[in-house]
């Protein structure tokens, strides 16, 4: 098969996307694949698949445009088949605004919140508000922007006088911040491959930092992972099945990674439903295939195979 | 219920690799090479000034008359006939040097590691301007100090707090200085500093790291006497080719007591054996023709005042007003100061989806401080591209202000 990988971009996680991005190109070349990459950042994207009419685009973009719908919306308009999720669907799950209601209407237990719009507090005089917020989700609480990855502009508030300089920080990445209670307990992350989604290990995150900040994420040895991760089996299946009711809730398909945290009454909260998760060396969904004893190329395979069947 | 790495090798890690980490700053300098931003990120020489047909012609004289030196290894000390170059190179600041107590390093960024490796344990307390050159840090830090920070003013190092410091009985190994158009900060250490810190580190035996990459390249105003010139037997000095010529070459040096000089060889040695043959014998040449170097390094001054005064001007018109910046004398650098509730690294997201990008000030201390400063280079962007990009970052801290004010109701 002919297949383009579109990775790099224009937002800040272009290296991770580079890297996910070379890291397929291999896998699928090895598979027997015609292969090549694409960055969108430099190249027009639409000369470049016309030019080459791939059979199918592998979607290793992080970000704005690249999961929000954008680039799909793209594709479709092209006829060119794609992995992962369709286009609305993206843009529900990209923006934290759209996708906790999303969460909430489907009876899926996420961390209160509220949302404030840069606009509103431009024109509306919204900051007047802002105790309100921190009053609505209690301190402590996560700051952090509607619209980005990888832990990017957010913050961890403990006292409400950090709670603008917080607000600012988020709306730094996006026009929106999200004001959410923060919930205190084990990290995990739920991964899923195939259609239907089928779920693999759990993933437990424990940053040797305190904080799953940027650096934690893509420094190796800075975030000790358990997998499967410590929990007993009543509720990993607890929180395997709130996540796989969170990918219906956004629509997910091919391949998903659902971040949630477990407070210690065993109850999970969904945090995202990450429709383009990470494929670098220290990625999370990756890392759960391979526990499931299913190598990276295979992973690959299976991705390719849930997408063409589709197509 | 295995712990589970991915990195299989992380139980293996030395304890010092644990400062290399990933950071949201690099991942956005990812975005910010790209050529849609104005850059005033990166310290990056405008070498397109150099007339490159006498760069060609000075290549293909070295590799002809002298192919079979160029191509083989060399002494680890660095070529005599090069050294003997850098030491007029030198003479242009006053300092006197005999060739033979001078070191070629890879860059002046080698002659940091190197000074790291023979002069610093895991524990030992550095004393370092704070701003300070994040590469020094990012160099010393591989050998695990401890920092002491010595704030800066308009007049360079206040020598006065390490005064007082010595007095608590802290005792640095060395002190770590830029005195000319520091980077980040871009101002120059006074004469009457220069002699106190002089006098202060010799009482105290105390060696000074003079680090002098930008000397010459003053704008206006009389040079100030080098460190070394004011105490040769107490101050290791620290030099390079890449802001007179040029980085490519990777040429630095260092200047020391024959003691100091001869633990450097024997660490340079280790390190890489010898530097360049090539590059020592084309920078060699390069400055073999005293009118070809002069006027290459005249242009390139002329240039960087003329940015220098562009982004000067800029600042005055689109910054805030509650905004202060430094003026350089020469360098690269304007070190801005914003109001305390910036987070330069926050906003840097921001100003890179308005296609322009800085430094954080961050990145220049060892302790975290510097949330509310930014490190702007006005050395490689063009007129047009430094007015647009202080322009972008204005209009930027301008909405921010507004929304604070919102936000602090």
């Amino acid at each position: 098969m002919r297949i383009a990988v579109l990775a790099g971009g224009r937002t800040p996680e272009r290296d991770v996307s580079l890297r996910g991005g070379h890291r397929v190109v291999t896998a699928l070349t090895q598979l027997g694949h015609n292969v090549w990459m694409v960055d969108p950042a430099d190249v027009k994207l639409v000369e470049a698949l016309r030019d080459r009419a791939p059979d199918l685009c592998w979607l290793a973009l992080h970000g704005k445009e690249g999961e929000d719908g954008t680039v799909q919306r793209l594709l479709d308009l092209l006829e060119v088949p794609f992995t992962g999720t369709a286009a609305y669907e993206c843009e529900i799950a990209f923006d934290k605004v759209l996708a906790k209601d999303a969460l909430r209407r489907a009876g899926v237990a996420t961390p209160d919140w509220v949302a404030i719009e840069g606009s509103a507090l431009r024109d509306l005089g919204a900051g007047a508000a802002l105790g309100a917020a921190a009053e609505r989700v209690g301190l402590p609480c996560i700051v952090k922007p509607s619209r980005s990855g990888s832990a990017l502009g957010v913050s961890s508030v403990e006292r409400e006088s950090d709670l603008a300089a917080a607000v600012m920080g988020a709306l730094s990445f996006s026009e929106a911040a999200i004001i959410e209670t923060k919930v205190l307990g084990i990290e995990v992350a739920a991964s899923f491959v195939a259609n239907p989604l089928d779920p693999l290990p759990l993933v437990e995150i424990v940053p040797k930092e305190g904080v799953y900040d940027y650096g934690a994420r893509y420094t190796a040895g800075a975030t000790d992972y358990y997998l499967p991760a410590r929990l007993d089996p009543a509720t990993a299946d607890a929180v395997t099945h709130a996540a796989k009711r969170a990918t219906a809730a956004i629509g997910s398909r091919d391949l998903a990674r659902v971040d949630a945290i477990v407070d210690p009454g065993g109850n999970p909260y969904v945090l995202e439903v990450n429709v383009s998760p990470g494929m670098t060396e220290t990625s999370l969904l990756p890392m759960a295939a391979h526990a499931a004893g299913l190598s990276f190329d295979r992973l690959c395979d299976r991705i390719i195979h849930a997408a063409t069947e589709r197509a | 219920m295995a712990e589970f790495s991915i990195d299989r090798f992380v139980d293996r890690y030395a304890a010092r690799a644990a400062s290399m980490t990933a950071s949201e700053v690099r991942a956005l300098f990812a975005v910010a090479s790209r050529r849609e931003v104005v850059s005033l990120a990166g310290g990056m020489p405008f070498v397109q000034a150099l007339p490159n047909d006498e760069v060609v012609a000075v290549a293909h004289e070295v590799l002809t008359e002298m192919g079979d030196e160029a191509l083989q290894y060399g002494g680890a000390q660095g070529l005599p006939g090069l050294r003997e170059r850098l030491a007029m190179l030198m003479a242009e600041e006053g300092v006197v040097a005999d060739p033979e107590d001078l070191v070629v390093t890879t860059g002046a960024q080698q002659a940091l590691d190197l000074v790291g490796k023979i002069f610093i344990d895991p524990g030992d307390l550095i004393a370092v301007e704070a701003p300070a050159y994040v590469g020094a840090l990012t160099a010393f830090g591989a050998y695990e100090p401890r920092y002491l920070p010595i704030e800066i003013d308009d007049d360079g190092m206040i020598v006065e707090q390490l005064e007082q410091a010595l007095v608590r009985g802290e005792r640095p190994k060395f002190v770590y200085t830029v005195p000319n158009f520091g980077n980040p900060a871009g101002v120059t250490m006074s004469q009457d500093r220069r002699r106190q810190l002089v006098s202060l580190c010799r009482e105290a035996s105390i060696p000074i790291i003079e680090d002098n990459p930008y000397g010459l390249l003053r704008f206006e105003g009389e040079p100030e006497p080098c460190l070394r010139t004011l105490d040769p037997d107490n101050v290791i000095y620290l030099g390079t080719v890449s802001k007179t010529f040029s980085p490519g070459v990777r040429v630095g040096w260092a200047l020391a007591e024959p003691s100091v000089v001869q633990r450097l060889i024997l660490a340079k040695e280790a390190a890489d054996l010898c530097g360049s043959n090539l590059n020592m014998l084309i920078t060699q040449r390069w400055f073999a023709d005293d009118t070809r170097w002069r006027t290459a390094l005249t242009g390139l001054v002329d240039t960087y005042r003329s940015r220098r005064d562009v982004m000067l001007e800029a600042l005055g018109e689109h910054f805030p007003e509650d905004a202060t910046w430094t003026h350089p004398n020469g360098g690269f650098y304007v070190w801005a100061t914003l109001p305390a509730w910036v987070d330069s690294r926050g906003l840097l997201a921001a100003a890179v989806e308005r296609r322009v990008a800085y430094v954080p000030g961050t990145a220049f201390y060892p302790d975290g401080r510097g949330a509310d400063r930014l490190r702007l280079a006005f050395c490689y962007p063009t007129e047009d591209r430094i007015r647009e990009g202080i322009a972008r970052l204005g209009s930027l801290l301008l909405e921010e202000e507004q929304l604070y004010g919102t936000l602090r109701g």
